[in-house]
């Protein structure tokens, strides 16, 4: 008798509140170990809010979401801090100590594993900083990791950001436009890099796309938000036109689909 | 048919006829109040302005420091040094507990949305009731020493520090805040490692511009209470040693400039 396979995460009718406004209705979605699950969505579509609910950066309203078997919404203080420590998180604009060295930042993906005090001294092990290092290779930052991080390019700050997520040894990534603010050269560095990232330490990544044709390239699979709702989860070759358009609205003007099937 | 746009522009004449008449009202009230007031106090415009050439030359006169001045001149420096130091030590030791309670209350950092709240009033509080007015409960309760103007420039620092911190605070660290937060990280560790680093160099400016105003504002509050180079005028003024006072405010302007020059290079340094 084999295992059943088990979602690492599970939403089930996930729907957010802000005052009067919905942002989420009734989401439900499966994310698999090591599976690259790309969301697209316009801007303000709720794509931000569905990754921001799975680490409780946000509280839903209502739903469940479950994390390994465990119930996310019932965690308190720190079950709720060492649950986080399991997901990593990168963002559109890095959210780096500009002013802290390349390795500073990297070590600080460790200070959910710390106490409070060697944490505030900044008292990392000898193995915390050669997993640091190791990483900075792995993001070909291994000449920067002195310099300070308001020096680094934007392509470099996110490979930081990315090598601060795993130094967390995390089993789910969740990616917030990561690539919305970097030239295409620096875009396809990371989205590769990250693609490794799943493919190799079977890390889950969850990512926030604007551009279709990347998440397509990509995604193992890809969910599709309108205002708020669920209106496609499927391989990214059923990402069609006619779909696109009930995803982005009916207009096309301006729209770049890339390599996408009529 | 022809009534109707009449009747508009009549309409828009008759506003702005009552915007002007609103116009005139607001300045003939001033006109009364200004005038009303120097009749209450003896006061008058005129008169004051005839005799500013006439007090230049007086000040060109007497305010010059003499050979007797220039012998004081060890004690106003001593004194000077004293309100220099009161300065610096209310300045940093409210620094000290302004970054604590900034830290409580920001908006990026606070444990509890009531604390933060309850923190940011009482510093509006103290920053909002003038030093000066604090110098005069402090001295109800102090007397006339040194302590009642430390405690005077503390309260004042302290609101307005705080103010200034939490402000810094939310511009510059909610983003790696965020970062450190949805990693798990223990709530000091965020502070000492991701907000302190941040914020730092904007935290030494803002201390040193409150050495600056502290070194002004502790002159005032000298004469109040007694000490410092604020009391060393008083006594002079009052006495009628005009040349020595006049060293006193020399010295006071020579030691300000100095001051800013200084913390300015510093702020270079920082940055």
């Amino acid at each position: 008798m084999e295992a059943p396979i088990v979602a690492m995460l599970e939403i089930s009718n996930l729907t957010k509140y802000y005052g009067e406004t919905l942002a989420l209705k009734d989401v439900s979605l499966k994310v698999r170990r090591g599976e690259f699950v790309a969301i697209i969505g316009r801007s303000g579509a709720g794509k931000s809010t569905l990754l921001r609910c799975v680490n409780r950066m946000i509280e839903p309203s209502s739903g469940l979401i479950r994390f390994e078997g465990q119930d996310v919404r019932a965690l308190r203080r720190s079950d709720l801090r060492s649950y986080r420590t399991k997901i990593g998180m990168v963002f559109q604009h890095f959210n780096l100590v500009p002013r802290q060295s390349v390795v500073e930042n990297v070590l600080h993906g460790r200070l959910g594993h710390k106490s409070a005090l060697s944490g505030v001294l900044g008292l990392y092990s000898a193995d915390e900083k050669k997993m640091a290092a190791r990483l900075l290779e792995e993001m070909n930052l291994a000449e920067q990791v002195a310099r300070r991080c308001d020096q680094l390019s934007g392509g470099q700050k996110q490979r930081v950001g990315i090598a601060r997520a795993l130094v967390q040894e995390p089993s789910l990534i969740l990616c917030d436009e990561p690539i919305a603010s970097l030239d295409p050269g620096s875009a396809k560095t990371i989205m590769d890099l990250l693609k490794g990232v799943a493919a190799e330490k079977g890390i889950s990544i969850l990512i926030n796309l604007h551009q279709v044709d990347v998440a397509v390239r990509y995604a193992d699979r890809i969910v599709g938000i309108r205002a708020g709702e669920l209106v496609y989860d499927g391989e990214p070759k059923g990402i069609k036109k006619k779909l696109l358009n009930e995803i982005y609205g009916s207009s096309e003007d301006g729209m770049l689909y890339g390599e996408v099937a009529e | 048919m022809r009534a109707e746009p009449l009747g508009a522009l009549a309409g828009s004449q008759a506003a702005l006829r009552r915007r002007d008449l609103t116009m005139l009202g607001f300045v003939a009230l001033l006109v009364i109040l200004s005038l009303g007031s120097s009749l209450v106090t003896s006061f008058s415009f005129i008169d004051a302005l005839l005799s500013v050439p006439k007090s230049f030359g007086w000040l060109a006169a007497n305010f010059v420091p003499d050979e007797r001045a220039i012998a004081s001149l060890p004690k106003i420096l001593a004194k000077l040094g004293e309100t220099v130091l009161v300065a610096i030590m209310a300045s940093v030791t409210s620094a000290v507990v302004a970054v604590a309670l900034a830290v409580v209350a920001s908006r990026t950092t606070r444990p509890s949305l009531c604390v933060g709240l309850a923190i940011r009033a009482l510093a509006s509080a103290c920053r909002n009731i003038p030093v000066v007015a604090w110098a005069m409960v402090f001295l109800l309760s102090f007397g006339q020493n040194i302590l009642t103007g430390y405690l005077a420039l503390f309260i004042g620092g302290l609101g307005f520090l705080t103010r200034a911190f939490i402000e810094t605070i939310d511009e510059i660290a909610e983003s790696s805040v965020e970062a450190l937060r949805s990693s798990g990280s223990p709530w000091f560790a965020i502070v000492g490692r991701a907000v302190i680093p941040s914020v730092l160099p904007q935290f030494t400016s803002w201390l040193l511009y409150s050495v600056e105003t502290n070194i002004r504002d502790a002159t005032l509050v000298g004469i109040l209470t007694g000490t410092g180079i604020g009391f060393l005028f008083d006594l002079y003024y009052k006495s009628m040693r005009y040349p020595s006072a006049a060293l006193v405010v020399l010295v006071l302007v020579v030691a300000t400039v100095a001051i800013e020059a200084g913390s300015n290079a510093l702020r270079r340094v920082m940055a």
